[in-house]
């Protein structure tokens, strides 16, 4: 039995511990908001935080998380009260949304660093999150927006 | 002032009441997918569905894929304009297939086969309009006034006069009793209160709170995982398999075999995953494991050696070229390209005694219910479809194989399955954009005028698979579009393409065969220019008079890219034009070339005539994710082949565009009053050739072949784009 600690709560589950992450989030927990897309840390769908940093969970066996605290797309907010999800509404950033998951976490914990990220950091902290449908963009304006200390707008 | 219209087309609308109170309208909405396209629309089969509850409630159900593309809020749109609701006032959901529905408002009606975006955009704004009127003679019959006085505001009914106002929810159960109009008013674009705006997407909020559905985000009780080994030579099949190691893996529940090899089913993925890959699997290869992309390459060279068959021929091309002042000659190779969907093929399904759902990220319900009533013999209206969204389409998702997998298997266990492909699945057993080699000769006469265009195309047919019927003549008009209709003003031109099929599956890639078609001839043109000694732009537009919507776009993009205006050190501009499902775009790249041969794409002007625009957001949001898929195509990765088998199999070798490589994009988008078109393709077309002949501008050469692979580069290298010799 492996006990997490995942967006709040603590769970368990039987697994092997050499199950990675990402399948237990998504098939024994129900958290599917955690994407796969090539399960070899190659495009950062499954981008989780552990303890605040962003790891690729198709690569994280469980066993190895331990008392790190888990945070998955789920837990980023309730009610999308989180500011980059509040900007990524504003600039309308999702096509078809599969890696926006990964990207709001990679983004989040970008920002939880660099409050006020340059393009260059953000190239840098973001180019592990792929994005087939081409939302670069946009990522990259709603990120700004929310980097941004909220004013009252419209 | 607005005009009665008749419905264009009656036969595609129904309505009903609502089971339990309401209105129910149904509209058949023809779909443009090329694979329904060519296996016709027979039936009335209404795919949206506007009710309006008693309660008020007002949902429009769309049985149309969203992939990214918008179409869940864009096709909402055009009902709520006419029918006077707020977007804010309806939610919009993916209709299940509900036979239910279907039955109550099926009739036999044929429809034919021709389909377009045109009647999408007409249709669903009659079926508003229609909703709309209903709602407002039941409204003026209880008040005994004349409907015209009646008018209508976000959901309500209101009689100026009197200023009785009555909800549309109140409305409704009695409006289902009124006799269908036989024609409506539409409003005129002024009055458009929504059509044309940045209405926010409906499936946003969803896709940022991890909520969404995705195909592979379905669980059913009891469900199991399952992952198929497939042959990895094309056209195999499974001649013996060991699985003992694969059943001891934990979490595995049965390894079975399935029409595209072997399945092995787990409790959850990564067991299915383990457990696939303990399988010892013998594979009959069919003798295709010798087929390699050099091999393809033969076959096509020995097919450029002969004519092929005509599919334009004006003037005398042959005869004009002996004549020219100047001739070109050029050999273009685009290579075979994967679709890689971020989200790998899946599929659910859940086959019982009694019916079948199968749950799906699917861009063709009816293929999918056809494969599945054919596995399972139970009738029509015992499979359901449930299209959950779609974590990118590109047309890939047109197919069914993955739903072959999800059904086979869980007829056979009893229970639901998921079928989950890796993501070397996904690019290994793709349906690929045809790879193609092109020839093209042209001829310029002593005023440096295009006088002859010779472009000969040879490449393997996607309706030679999915509809073989449809190759007329040996031709697969998919192939050919983008070339066989090139816009320009060039009096002798011959274009003839020979069908040479492979073993490597095809299948429609976005835009199609414009998107290495406009490569091929937007690329060409540059090298006439230059033997000319004309300027790309000046030359597309002197041969552009009678072709306005392209001379339109074409001009704009110059403008705003500042065409001919100096550039920073080390920059170059290309231009190109193309016009595809019928939406016409230009874009101008500028980039750089670095001396280690790596280009840079620093900014992207992209102009855009797409008729009406239903949501400029949308049409921005298309053009730069077409842009970035064409990008992809243009300077990272192509599937080759080598002992029968797909190289390429992960994103290290198959890579994306990533952020850090985005140019700066700017989308403008021309007024027009011209045919509305579609906006998830044209964006592509455009991009290889605009990238490529600012490449040529920077280099002197030519790029001839994708991806774009330049060499290291000697210091000072750069020149001016100079003729090519003829071969
Ligand atoms: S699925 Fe983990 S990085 Fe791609
Ligand atoms: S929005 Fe589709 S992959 Fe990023």
């Amino acid at each position: 039995m492996i006990s997490l600690r995942i967006n709040g709560e603590t769970r368990r589950v039987e697994v092997d511990p050499e199950t990675p992450l990402l399948w237990v989030l998504r098939d024994h927990l129900g958290l599917t908001g955690t994407k796969y897309g090539c399960g070899v840390a190659l495009c950062g769908s499954c981008l989780v935080h552990l303890d605040g940093e962003p790891v690729n969970a198709c690569v994280t066996p469980v066993g190895a998380v331990g008392g790190r605290t888990v945070t998955t797309i789920e837990g980023l907010a309730k009610d999308l009260s989180h500011p980059l999800q509040r900007a990524w509404i504003a600039e309308q950033v999702p096509q078809c949304g599969y890696c926006q998951p990964g990207q709001l976490m990679a983004a989040a914990a970008l920002l939880a660093k660099i409050p006020q990220p340059t393009d260059s950091e953000i190239d840098q902290a973001m180019s592990r999150v792929l994005c087939r449908c081409g939302t670069y963009s946009r990522i990259r304006r709603a990120i700004h927006r929310a980097a941004v200390p909220e004013t009252k707008e419209v | 002032m607005a005009q009665r219209l008749r419905l264009s087309r009656r036969d595609f609308l129904k309505i009903s009441a609502l089971a339990g109170g309401g209105l129910l309208l149904g509209v058949h909405l023809p779909s443009s997918g090329r694979l329904a396209e060519a296996a016709g629309d027979a039936v009335f089969a209404p795919n949206v569905f506007l009710r309006i509850g008693t309660d008020g409630a007002i949902i429009v159900e769309v049985a149309r894929s969203e992939m990214g593309q918008g179409v869940m809020t864009a096709l909402p749109m055009l009902i709520a304009e006419e029918l006077d609701v707020g977007l804010d006032q309806l939610s919009a959901r993916f209709a299940p297939a509900d036979t239910a529905y279907v039955n109550r408002l099926i009739g036999q009606q044929l429809t034919g086969g021709s389909t377009s975006v045109r009647d999408a955009w007409v249709v669903l704004r009659e079926a508003g309009a229609v909703a709309r009127e209903m709602l407002v003679a039941t409204a003026a019959e209880q008040w005994g006034v004349p409907p015209g006085e009646c008018r209508t505001e976000r959901a309500q009914v209101i009689h100026g006069a009197s200023g009785r106002r009555t909800g549309y929810g109140e409305l409704a159960a009695a409006a289902a009793s009124q006799p269908v109009p036989e024609s409506v008013f539409l409003k005129d674009p002024e009055e458009w209160r929504l059509i044309g705006t940045r209405a926010p997407r409906l499936d946003v909020p969803e896709k940022v709170s991890g909520q969404a559905r995705f195909g592979l985000d379905v669980r059913l009780p009891g469900m199991l995982f399952a992952s198929v080994e497939r042959c990895p030579v094309f056209g195999g099949r499974l001649l013996r398999v060991d699985d003992a190691k694969a059943r001891a893996v934990s979490g595995v529940v049965d390894v079975v075999p399935v029409t595209a090899g072997i399945a092995v089913v787990a409790k959850d993925t990564w067991s299915a995953f383990q457990g696939r890959k303990a399988l010892a699997v013998d594979w009959d290869f069919a003798g295709n494991e010798t087929l390699d992309s050099a091999a393809i390459r033969r076959r096509f060279e020995a097919r450029l050696a002969e004519r092929g068959v005509p599919v334009r021929e004006e003037g005398d091309a042959p005869k004009a070229l002996s004549g020219a002042a100047k001739t070109v000659e050029a050999i273009y190779e685009a290579p075979f390209q994967a679709h890689a969907c971020m989200e790998p093929m899946n599929a659910t399904a859940d086959v019982r005694a009694d019916g079948c759902d199968v749950y799906v990220p699917t861009q063709a319900q009816t293929r999918t219910q056809q494969v599945a009533m054919t596995i399972t013999g139970l009738p029509e209206e015992r499979v359901r479809v449930h299209t959950t969204y779609l974590g990118g389409g590109f047309g890939r998702r047109g197919e069914a194989d993955f739903v072959l997998d999800a059904v086979e298997l869980s007829k056979h266990l009893g229970r639901p399955v998921q079928v989950v492909w890796t993501r070397e699945d996904d690019i290994r057993h793709c349906f690929y954009r045809p790879a193609t080699l092109n020839r093209l000769r042209g001829g310029i006469d002593a005023a440096g005028s295009p006088i002859a265009w010779e472009h000969q195309i040879v490449g393997p047919s996607i309706l030679a698979r999915v509809a073989p019927a449809a190759v007329k003549d040996g031709v697969d008009r998919t192939s050919v579009e983008g070339a066989a209709n090139l816009p320009y003003a060039i009096p002798n031109i011959q274009v003839d393409y020979s069908l040479a099929g492979t073993q490597v599956p095809v299948g429609f890639w976005r835009s199609v065969g414009s998107s290495q078609n406009a490569w091929v001839t937007e690329c060409f043109l540059d090298e006439l220019a230059a033997a000319a000694g004309r300027d790309p732009f000046e030359l597309r537009r002197a041969l552009l008079e009678g072709s306005p919507r392209h001379l339109r776009v074409l001009e704009l993009a110059a403008d705003k890219a500042g065409w001919g205006k100096p550039l920073p050190a080390g920059r170059h501009r290309g231009i190109a034009v193309a016009e595809s499902f019928a939406g016409f775009v230009a874009q101008v790249a500028e980039v750089s070339v670095g001396e280690d041969g790596q280009v840079r794409v620093h900014r992207v002007v992209c102009a855009v005539d797409v008729g009406p625009v239903i949501n400029p957001d949308t049409v921005e949001a298309q053009m730069e994710g077409g842009i970035v898929f064409g990008l992809t195509a243009t300077l990272k990765g192509a599937v080759t082949i080598e002992a029968g088998r797909v190289v390429q199999g992960n994103f290290h070798d198959f890579p994306l565009l990533r952020i850090d490589e985005m140019p700066l994009i700017e989308v403008h988008i021309a007024r027009s009053d011209d045919p509305i078109g579609g906006v998830g393709e044209p964006g592509t077309p455009p991009i290889a050739p605009a990238v490529c002949n600012a490449v040529y501008a920077a280099t002197g050469t030519p790029v001839r072949a994708l991806p774009i692979a330049l060499g290291p580069r000697k210091a000072g290298a750069e020149k001016a784009p100079a003729a090519q010799p003829m071969a």
